[in-house]
């Protein structure tokens, strides 16, 4: 067998393995998951909330975290969206002269995204103390909506990115202006794009624990106002899981199973979405 | 030139370091073809872009002399930008169909500067795709996206939707280049029935395309002008050595 029969061989069972252990690995995640977690999935779990307190209470369910966690990545998502569509599209339309500024950009956007969630929430708090705001859904959304910011502003800017010079020169030669531009042909050109970005960043928000730790708090009740403390799923996981109480336990599984079917619905929808705006979509 | 479209003078433009077009003096006639010809890399389509500003979206480019289109210095005027644009229909290297409808397409330009009431859209997407002869082709699937259509069918949507705007010059860069022959040459039919409306500056480096739609010529080579004139003086008769050496096939 020749030197080159023998790479190609190595390097096809090297893919080879590494796929099956990562589908491996995943499998027995969600496995583990559902497994414990299914047979706590049940009406009463999905439709109340915590009895006797969500530590030591053994009824009850979690639709408190269910609501919250709802609750502060929707409105963190819709902020971050507000602020970063329009930050994506300048960088990609307006400062087009200005790469170089556009790359610093880009590398603060990215140091962002690496810096870990749990340094936002610090940050979060430290903010709240200096405004006396105390651990509240509004608290949690301005911190999460701070962490999600450089994820969903990034994945726009990837794909407003790979839009062709050519594109932008002709709307702008009919006589668009670059807001015009920026709103009625990117942002056209990229739908299916965005819609991955934005749905990226919301996977992100609900599913992140340690930013909201300090910022959201955690009761047994369901918000009525954004001054309240809220329960989320990811905490409720992090809290119920340390009880020595079967039953608290096995909410904490019941979270696990619903935050990870959430994403899940999350995205297929993404899925479809993206798939319903491709048509418009020019293929350069 | 008696009352030129478009009078070049001592335009000099730099991209960084890199001198691009170097003491441009040239005059462009009005309701005529006028062909930019020249190898690749000499500035022919540096030129024709600096005429509606898009040299502007270059980082760090620097540009002195004058343009004066219609008596009027772009370059220097207050007047705003898309103005200015707005005169000048673009036909780029390969068709940039807007990523909408082909009917939207048309209508974009027209939306833009707020005609928005439908029958008049309606007759004006009719008019336009039927001067390019894509209006049989379409007809039925007008709400179908632009990017169905065939790469020569989307370069006459492109020139119908720019000459929607209403604009007197067209601006084609390299038009044809990604095109089939038989594509091609409705282009270039469409060119010459368009010159009696329209200022058609072209920019090649096939020279029989050239030869074939010119009237006037501008011959570039590294970034100047080596030589202009009507097309048949030019080509019959040239003056210029590296004009004569390209006109043989010496170089590209």
């Amino acid at each position: 067998m020749n030197i080159k029969k023998i790479e190609e061989r190595f390097f096809r069972v090297l893919m080879f393995c590494s796929t099956v252990i990562i589908a491996t690995t995943l499998m027995l995640i969600i496995f583990s998951i559902l497994y414990k977690g299914l047979p706590s999935v049940s009406w009463e779990m999905l439709t109340s909330t915590p009895k006797g307190g969500f530590y030591f209470g053994k009824g009850g369910g979690v639709l408190n975290a269910i609501i919250g966690s709802l609750y502060l990545s929707l409105g963190a998502t819709f902020l971050a969206f507000l602020f970063g569509l329009p930050l994506a599209l300048y960088m990609n339309v307006h400062l087009i002269k200005h790469q170089k500024l556009v790359n610093g950009i880009r590398f603060v956007l990215d140091l962002l995204w690496g810096v870990p969630s749990i340094v936002y929430g610090a940050f979060g708090f430290t903010i709240m103390i200096f405004f006396g705001i105390r651990a509240s859904l509004l608290a949690g959304i301005i911190t999460v909506t701070l962490f999600i910011i450089p994820i969903m502003v990034r994945g726009m800017d990837e794909v407003l990115k790979s839009v062709p010079r050519g594109l932008l020169e002709s709307s702008l030669s009919l006589g668009s202006t670059q807001a015009e531009t920026s709103y009625r042909v990117y942002l056209k050109q990229c739908i299916p794009g965005v819609i991955t970005a934005i749905l990226l960043s919301f996977g992100r928000a609900i599913g992140d624990a340690a930013s909201i730790l300090f910022t959201t708090g955690y009761t047994d009740y369901i918000p009525t106002s954004l001054n309240q403390p809220t329960a989320t799923l990811p905490l409720a996981i992090f809290f119920q899981l340390s009880s020595p109480i079967v039953e608290v336990q096995n909410r904490a599984y019941a979270s696990a199973v619903i935050l990870v079917t959430i994403i899940l619905i999350i995205s297929i929808l993404a899925r479809v979405f993206s798939s319903k705006f491709h048509k418009n979509k020019i293929n350069f | 030139m008696e009352n030129p479209k478009i009078a070049i003078s001592d335009l000099n433009l730099f991209i960084g370091k890199q001198h691009i077009l170097k003491n441009i003096n040239a005059e462009i006639p009005s309701k005529k073809i006028t062909v930019i010809l020249g190898p690749s890399g000499c500035g022919k389509t540096t030129l024709l872009k600096s005429l509606n500003r898009l040299t502007d979206l270059n980082t760090d480019v620097k540009v002195s002399g004058s343009i004066m289109i219609d008596n009027e210095d772009i370059l220097t005027t207050k007047r705003d930008i898309t103005d200015i644009r707005k005169k000048m229909g673009l036909l780029a290297q390969r068709p940039y169909p807007l990523p909408m409808n082909i009917y939207n397409n048309i209508a974009y330009g027209l939306r833009i500067s707020g005609r928005k009431n439908k029958r008049f859209l309606d007759k004006r997407v009719e008019h336009y795709l039927r001067q390019v002869n894509l209006w049989e082709e379409v007809k039925d699937r007008l709400r179908d996206p632009a990017a169905a259509l065939s790469i020569g069918q989307q370069q006459r949507l492109c020139l119908a939707r720019g000459l929607a705007v209403d604009p007197d010059i067209i601006l084609a860069d390299e038009p044809t280049s990604a095109l089939d022959p038989i594509s091609s040459q409705t282009i270039e039919e469409k060119f010459i029935e368009l010159k009696n409306n329209y200022t058609i500056i072209l920019v090649t480096h096939i020279l029989r395309q050239a030869r074939r739609i010119a009237d006037h010529v501008i011959f570039m080579y590294l970034g100047e002008i080596i030589e202009q004139g009507p097309a048949a003086q030019i080509f019959e008769n040239p003056q210029e050595e590296k004009t004569k050496s390209y006109f043989q096939g010496m170089f590209y």
